[in-house]
C-alpha cells in the first residue's frame, strides 16, 4: 500500500484521525503518523483532509 | 489517585474539571498542546442565550465583536437578513476563551497540565498512562472522561465511540483575515449552494475592525477539498482583494451521528469525542460545555454513591438526551432535508422565510412550517413529511 501526505500542506487539524476506522493514525506534534500495519487503504483520510494533503494509493 | 483524569483542556474538558472541581473532587486535565486553546479549529460563533445559559462570565479580553444577526444568502444572491436588534452573540477569541476556561477550573482547584498527552487508559479505565513532555507515568484515578476532540483515540479505545461515516462529518477550512470589505461588522454572512459549498456553507464571521473568520464546512465525502471551494469563493468575489490573511485553520465536524451511549465502565465522553455538536450549523462549543456541566452532576453522583460503573453511568445518557440530544436529533433531521434541496429549492425558500424561521430551524424549533412549504415542491413531498 501506499499512504502519503504532504508536511507542507497538513495544517495537524487532525480531522484524518477521527475518521480513520482502524486507528491507523495519529496526530502528534509534527504532523500526522501513519501505523502501515494497520491501515486497510479505504481512503478515508484523503476524502476528510480539507486540504488535500493525504494521498491513498491503491493495494499492491 | 486522583477522582476524574479528564483527556484534553478544551471547552469541554474544561467545563467538566471546573464544576467537579468547585465541588471539591480532586481532578487533573491534560492537554496534548503545548498551548491550550492554539490553534484554533474554529470559527468562533457563540450565541448570547448558550453564555447566559452556561453561566459562562466569559472576561471582555476573549469577546471580540458582538453580533446582532446574520446576512443568509441563497445560490442566486438573494439574502434572508436576520435583524435582531440587539447583541445575540459573539465572535470569540478562542485562543484565549479556551485559556481562560482552563484558567478558570484550575482556580476552582483542577490541576491542568499543558504538553501531556494521554496515551493509553489503565486496565478498567481507572486512570491512565501520560506522557509529560517525554516522560510518562501512570495516574490511577477513579474514572476516566474523553474530552479530546474529533480525534478522541481514547473514546475510541474505550469503545464509545465509532468513527463516523464520511457523510456525517464536515470537512472545514478558514482563513482569519485582515482588511476585509464586510458587509455589516456586526452581522454574520452565510452563504449556501451546490457551487459555493455541497451540504455545507461558506461563513464570514466578523471579529471587529475588518477582521473576519472566512471559513467553509462542506460533506466530507465530497470529492474536491473544503480548500478548493472556499479559495474559489474567495476568487470570485472583489470584497477580498485587499486583504490578507493572518491565520490558517482547519478541522473536521460531527454534523450527525449523536451518541446512544457515551458512557463505559469508569468512563464518559464529552463534546466532540462525543459527537456533541449542533448538526446544521456545526457549532460545538456549546454543546460541548453543557454536555461537560450534564455529565459532571452524574459524575458526582455516581462518586458519591462510589458506583462508576456503566450501568450507574447510564444517567447521563438520559439526562443528555432529553436536555440536548432530542432537539439536536430533530436538527439532525432537518438537515437531512436541507440535503435533499437543490439550488432551486433553496432560492424559494429564501423567498418565503424570514430571519426568525431560521433562527427557529437552527434549534430544531418550528420545523412544520418549513414542511409545509416544502409539500408545495413536488419532488419535495416527501422529505417535507418528515418535518411535519
Ligand atoms: C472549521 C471549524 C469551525 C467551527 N466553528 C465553530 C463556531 O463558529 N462555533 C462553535 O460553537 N463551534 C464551532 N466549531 C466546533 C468547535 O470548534 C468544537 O465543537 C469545539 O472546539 C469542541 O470542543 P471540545 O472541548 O469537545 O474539543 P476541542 O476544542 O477540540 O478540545 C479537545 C482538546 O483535547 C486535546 N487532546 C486530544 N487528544 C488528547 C490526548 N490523547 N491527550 C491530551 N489531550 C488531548 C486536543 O489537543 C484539544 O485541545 C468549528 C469547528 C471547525 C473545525
Amino acid at each position: 500500500m501506499t499512504w502519503d501526505i504532504e508536511r507542507r500542506k497538513c495544517l495537524r487539524c487532525g480531522g484524518c484521525v477521527g475518521v480513520c476506522p482502524v486507528d491507523a493514525l495519529k496526530l502528534t506534534e509534527n504532523g500526522v503518523k501513519i501505523d502501515e500495519e494497520k491501515c486497510i487503504n479505504c481512503g478515508k483520510c484523503e476524502k476528510i483532509c480539507p486540504v488535500g494533503a493525504i494521498t491513498v494509493g491503491d493495494k499492491e | 489517585m486522583k477522582d476524574v483524569v479528564v483527556v484534553g483542556a478544551g471547552p469541554a474538558g474544561c467545563s467538566v474539571a471546573n464544576e467537579l472541581a468547585e465541588k471539591g473532587y480532586s481532578v487533573a486535565v491534560y492537554e496534548k498542546r503545548q498551548e491550550i486553546g492554539a490553534p484554533k479549529r474554529c470559527g468562533e460563533g457563540i450565541s448570547s442565550y448558550a453564555m447566559d445559559n452556561l453561566n459562562l462570565d466569559v472576561p471582555d479580553n476573549c469577546k471580540m465583536q458582538p453580533i446582532d444577526g446574520a446576512l443568509v444568502f441563497s445560490p442566486n444572491g438573494d439574502g434572508v437578513t436576520i435583524d435582531s436588534g440587539e447583541t445575540v452573540g459573539w465572535t470569540l477569541e478562542r485562543k484565549m476563551f479556551d485559556k481562560w476556561m482552563a484558567e478558570r477550573a484550575a482556580k476552582a482547584g483542577a490541576e491542568i497540565r499543558a504538553k501531556a498527552e494521554v496515551v493509553d487508559l489503565l486496565p478498567e479505565n481507572k486512570g491512565v498512562v501520560v506522557d509529560i513532555e517525554g516522560e510518562r507515568k501512570e495516574v490511577e484515578s477513579r474514572m476516566v472522561v474523553a474530552a479530546g476532540g474529533v480525534e478522541s483515540p481514547i473514546a475510541k479505545k474505550a469503545g464509545v465511540k465509532k468513527p463516523s461515516k464520511l457523510h456525517i462529518v464536515d470537512s472545514g477550512y478558514q482563513y482569519e483575515m485582515v482588511n476585509l470589505d464586510l458587509k455589516d461588522d456586526r452581522k454574520l454572512e452565510l452563504y449556501f449552494g451546490d457551487e459555493v459549498a455541497p451540504r455545507g456553507y461558506v461563513w464570514i464571521f466578523p471579529k471587529g475592525e475588518s477582521k473576519a473568520n472566512v471559513g467553509i464546512g462542506i460533506a466530507g465525502d465530497i470529492d474536491k477539498t473544503a480548500k478548493y471551494y472556499l479559495d474559489r469563493f474567495i476568487e470570485n468575489n472583489g470584497r477580498f482583494n485587499k486583504a490578507s490573511i493572518t491565520e490558517v485553520n482547519s478541522g473536521m465536524i460531527p454534523v450527525g451521528g449523536l451518541l446512544d451511549d457515551m458512557v463505559a465502565d469508569n468512563f464518559l465522553a464529552v463534546g466532540d469525542a462525543a459527537n456533541q455538536v449542533n448538526p446544521i450549523h456545526g457549532g460545538g462549543i456549546r454543546e460541548g460545555i453543557r454536555g461537560g456541566i450534564i455529565a459532571s452532576k452524574v459524575i458526582s453522583m455516581a462518586l458519591d454513591e462510589e458506583d462508576t460503573s456503566h450501568k450507574n453511568l447510564q444517567k447521563y445518557n438520559q439526562i443528555w438526551w432529553e436536555e440536548r440530544g432530542r432537539s439536536l436529533r430533530r436538527v439532525e433531521k432537518l438537515r437531512e432535508v436541507l440535503e435533499d434541496l437543490d439550488d432551486g429549492d433553496l432560492n424559494y425558500l429564501a423567498e418565503k422565510l424570514k430571519g426568525e424561521d431560521l433562527m427557529d430551524f437552527s434549534q430544531g424549533r418550528n420545523l412544520s412550517k418549513l414542511g409545509k412549504l416544502l409539500l408545495k415542491r413536488p419532488k419535495m413531498i416527501k422529505s417535507a413529511r418528515k418535518l411535519i
